[in-house]
């Protein structure tokens, strides 16, 4: 047992004003140390993940970064940092960081053929050129998107929508990371619920009103890497510390699931059917909360009815587990007091996500764990990140033209975004309109998130202008933009942490400058006040982040800079004191006061009101017929330490700990297919293939699974080849089909094959876009079906 | 270093205390002190090892990391002067690494699975 009295374990000193907790720090907020200038502030990236931990910035004394330290002051994370932050300096300080603007002429695009341009320059031509577009097609024409949501996503939204656009997008698939399970969640509970680390407390784990989860299942996700969403991943290492048992669900055998009292290896896809065996136990065994059911829900005998259908039995079958653990798995869901859930983007990234989200949270839910001492709590929020900021500013008749709108009316309901899938086709194919410019942000979308990368290159072939805006050139930029502006990292520009997770006012502090970089807001503020001076009113940056505080704190950027972090209002059991809901009577923000079980929501935007589940397509389950030539079940996106999506991959020491794109094979896999360590193969299935280097593991124990690294690319390589992203990419293999309600995908499951790499057969090659058919557009399933049978 | 050095090792004075069960193979504490003491590309004051993993009875495996010091280990000399503790040691992520005086941190090595690095004054 390690030592809990040790320096860093919460013992920080609080200061309390109004209902806020502000943190007493021993020093100001820039200080002077051993001829080191030090800065305190927050580290919302880009470079890195969905975070935000306390910082100390050391800077010399030409103003260049030369560290980042944890700052032990900041209950998020007590000092202790991950290599990403502790390693930003070189990044921030990298030599082929995109310094000053540039321009390209568009007949050049995919050519390494750059001009430099000024800034001037830079917002003249995006001004004059969006202008143009918005007159000539309308201001619909012009697609905003982003990489994934960090703390650039409110300036992106308002820059869409003050410009006129509906179309503000992220361009993955079924927007499968965190909307599906926020929507799961605000539809059957009227708000986002994350586990309960104590992070809303800044004593923490001291604080008396806390309690620790005498179990935690860990579903879909591996914090520790993956530092998702506002939750620090060794929270749960702290709490094991503390006594706190896990249910690990994952595929792969990690160091959580070899210190967890159960571990289900699920087969992938399939956590909905797990979700709800567990229910049917939960239910049929009599052990779920009678008192919090009767009081908070509906429609837990609509409910008790639909899980008759996932006996253990039947789920043993679905998931590849033995009937016996799911039926333990249920009992300590149901035995343990509190118990609490931390889950992932494998919950988002397959198709029907919002039923699998629904089903996981009716887990937690029906055994009273909501809003309770380490259960699942809602975090109070300064800003609505989810949503946007600044909706009102788009006309209502365009609002009107945003792309899915028909297709999927969910949209409708509080989700302010584009659907990317029918987007993507939108700008591939000009239906129902034409796409004419994007605005790219921090957006690999060819690397990255984009399903069908070639038809997402098209679409963006297609367009007469593409801006991007990021740290380091891209396979994307290079393939496809014409304006490239150059963004900051977060040690480079002012900022503030609001954002998914437990939200805290606290400001990100600009310490030093490289090149011309300017920051995401920055740049979003200046463009925005050229197109519409009277949505960005604001003199400067600092300014904007103190408007935004001050609708929700009574703190601005200056204050929060001294006195930060300043905890939000907190406590348990709101929804018996009339605090979840605007009208302020008791119960939950959802039509019925109520948990929903049997979703009045969902019922209205034409959806089944209730959790169920679907096999992945492809997959054993619905396509046994293409199991002879795909055998194997691909599961992607696992994450590496060092490297956050394609991020990282030119930053030395970080890409020392994991130099290559890997494919994860069982020994009995890799015997199969006469395959070692290092050997470089082919990883196909119906849709396309990338390549990837062997490892040989025995992490997957079922040998039916393999697993492939995400997001890879070369930027040591060929410009003009694309960094190798064509040849790399896995999302080659995924065709991008949404669930029915528009939100969710399967990035992590499909069926496939392998075969060795030769000189003759080692490249994809350029993109192939002549006579393509998106991948979603066209049957693959049945045509492969069809072959097969034919074949025989 | 020579054999003399070997045979008359310096006096341990200071210990960092591994708690293996607790680490995560997070590899904080490399790069910490790789940044922290401003290192060429390559090299360490300390590596975390991958203790293997391979299944044991029932659902139990062998499954662990173990972070040792290197020669270039100088324990944070220059922070401490500053009264800070090693980078490596507040950087951990899963806190399994305790620094202090040889004579503190044997004190603490009472149950199994911890590990104690010693370290002379540098």
């Amino acid at each position: 047992m390690a030592d809990l009295d040790g320096f860093n374990n919460s013992g920080v000193s609080t200061q309390l004003v109004g209902d806020f907790h502000l943190i007493n720090h021993e020093k100001p907020w820039r200080y002077e140390e051993d001829g080191l200038t030090v800065t305190r502030g927050s580290a919302w990236s880009g470079p890195g993940c969905h975070d935000g931990c306390g910082v100390l910035l050391y800077t010399d004394k030409n103003g260049k970064l030369v560290k980042c330290e944890g700052d032990p002051e900041n209950p998020y994370n007590n000092g202790r940092l991950c290599v990403r932050c502790l390693d930003v300096n070189e990044v921030t300080n990298h030599k082929d960081r995109l310094m000053y603007p540039m321009k390209r002429d568009p007949k050049n695009r995919g050519k390494d053929e750059w001009e430099r341009i000024s800034w001037d320059e830079a917002f003249d031509l995006v001004y004059e050129k969006f202008t143009d577009i918005k007159e000539k097609y309308g201001a619909e024409s012009v697609v905003f998107g982003q990489g994934t949501g960090r703390d650039i996503a409110a300036y992106i939204t308002r820059l869409c929508w003050s410009f006129g656009s509906p179309n503000y997008v992220l361009f993955l698939s079924g927007c499968a990371c965190y909307l599906p399970r926020v929507a799961g969640f605000a539809a059957t509970a009227g708000s986002f619920w994350v586990a309960d680390c104590s992070q809303e407390f800044p004593d923490r784990y001291d604080n008396p009103e806390y309690q620790v989860p005498e179990t935690m299942f860990v579903w879909g996700n591996y914090p520790l890497r993956a530092n998702s969403d506002g939750f620090y991943g060794h929270w749960v290492v702290d709490l094991m510390k503390r006594g706190m048992e896990l249910v690990v669900i994952d595929p792969k055998v990690t160091w959580m699931s070899t210190h967890a009292k159960l571990h289900l290896p699920i087969r992938p896809g399939c956590d909905a059917a797990l979700a709800l065996g567990f229910l049917n136990v939960i239910i049929n065994e009599d052990l779920y909360d009678h008192d919090f059911v009767d009081k908070w829900t509906y429609g837990f005998e609509e409910l008790a009815a639909r899980v008759q259908e996932y006996t253990p039995e039947k789920v043993a079958e679905i998931t590849w587990l033995p009937k016996e653990k799911i039926i333990e798995g249920a009992r300590l869901l149901a035995n343990s007091k509190p118990c609490t859930m931390q889950w992932g983007v494998a919950v988002d990234m397959t198709k029907e996500a919002l039923p699998a989200s629904q089903a996981i949270a009716a887990c937690f839910q029906i055994t009273g764990n909501v809003d309770v001492p380490g259960g699942i709590i809602a975090p109070p929020e300064i800003l609505n990140y989810a949503g946007g900021w600044g909706r009102e500013l788009c006309p209502e008749d365009t609002w009107k033209k945003r792309i899915g709108l028909d297709k999927y009316p969910l949209l409708n309901f509080g989700f302010q975004i584009a659907q990317p899938d029918e987007l993507r086709h939108t700008m591939a194919t000009g239906k129902p309109y034409k796409i004419h410019a994007t605005w790219l942000q921090q957006n690999n979308v060819l690397s990255c998130m984009g399903a069908d990368p070639t038809e997402q290159y098209i679409g963006l072939m297609n367009c007469d202008f593409n801006v991007s805006v990021d740290l380091f050139m891209t396979p994307t930029i290079m393939a496809t933009s014409d304006v490239v502006l150059p963004a900051a990292t977060f040690p480079e520009r002012n900022g503030i942490r609001v954002g998914d997770g437990c939200q805290r006012g606290e400001v990100i502090n600009k310490v030093t400058q490289i090149g011309e970089c300017k920051s995401d807001m920055e740049i979003n503020l200046e463009l925005g006040r050229r197109f519409n001076p009277e949505a960005w009113p604001w003199d400067n940056v600092d300014e904007m982040f103190s408007a935004m505080l001050e609708a929700q704190t009574p703190f601005g950027f200056e204050y929060l800079r001294e006195k930060g972090p300043a905890y939000l209002p907190f406590n348990y059991r709101r929804y018996e004191k009339g605090i979840l809901r605007a009208d302020g009577q008791p119960g939950f923000n959802t039509p019925t006061g109520r948990i929903e079980l049997w979703s009045t929501f969902y019922n209205t935007a034409g959806m089944d009101p209730l959790p169920y589940f679907e096999e992945p397509i492809p997959g054993p389950g619905s396509t046994p017929e293409l199991l002879d030539e795909y055998p194997l079940v691909l599961t992607t996106g696992a994450r590496p330490w060092s490297l956050f999506h394609s991020e990282h991959r030119q930053v030395k020491r970080l890409r020392n700990l994991k130099k290559e794109c890997n494919v994860y094979l069982n020994p009995a896999t890799a015997e199969k297919y006469g395959l070692v360590d290092g050997d470089w193969v082919w990883i196909q299935n119906i849709y396309g293939r990338c390549k990837s280097k062997v490892e040989v593991t025995n992490l997957y124990q079922n040998p039916k699974v393999i697993a492939c690294d995400h997001a890879w690319w070369h930027p040591e390589g060929d410009p003009e080849k694309l960094y190798d992203s064509h040849d790399l990419n896995v999302n080659n293999l995924l065709p991008g089909i949404p669930g029915k309600s528009g939100f969710g995908s399967n990035y992590k499951t499909t069926l496939v094959k392998l075969y060795k790499v030769t000189p003759q057969d080692d490249t994809n090659g350029p993109f192939q876009k002549d006579n393509y058919v998106g991948q979603a557009l066209t049957d693959k399933v049945a045509e492969a079906i069809a072959s097969i049978k034919e074949s025989k | 270093m020579s054999t003399a050095d070997m045979i008359n090792p310096a006096k341990a004075e200071y210990g960092l205390l591994v708690n293996y069960d607790w680490c995560t193979g997070c590899h904080s504490c490399e790069i910490a002190c790789q940044v922290d003491h401003q290192m060429s590309e390559g090299q360490s004051g300390i590596l975390v090892h991958d203790m293997g993993h391979w299944p044991l009875d029932g659902d139990a495996w062998q499954f662990g990391y173990l972070a040792v010091p290197t020669k270039q280990c100088d324990a944070c000399a220059h922070r401490r002067a500053l009264g800070k503790i090693p980078t490596c040691v507040q950087h951990c992520q899963a806190q399994c690494l305790e620094f202090g005086p040889i004579e503190d941190i044997l004190k603490k090595v009472t149950t199994e699975y911890q590990t104690v690095f010693t370290l002379a004054d540098k």
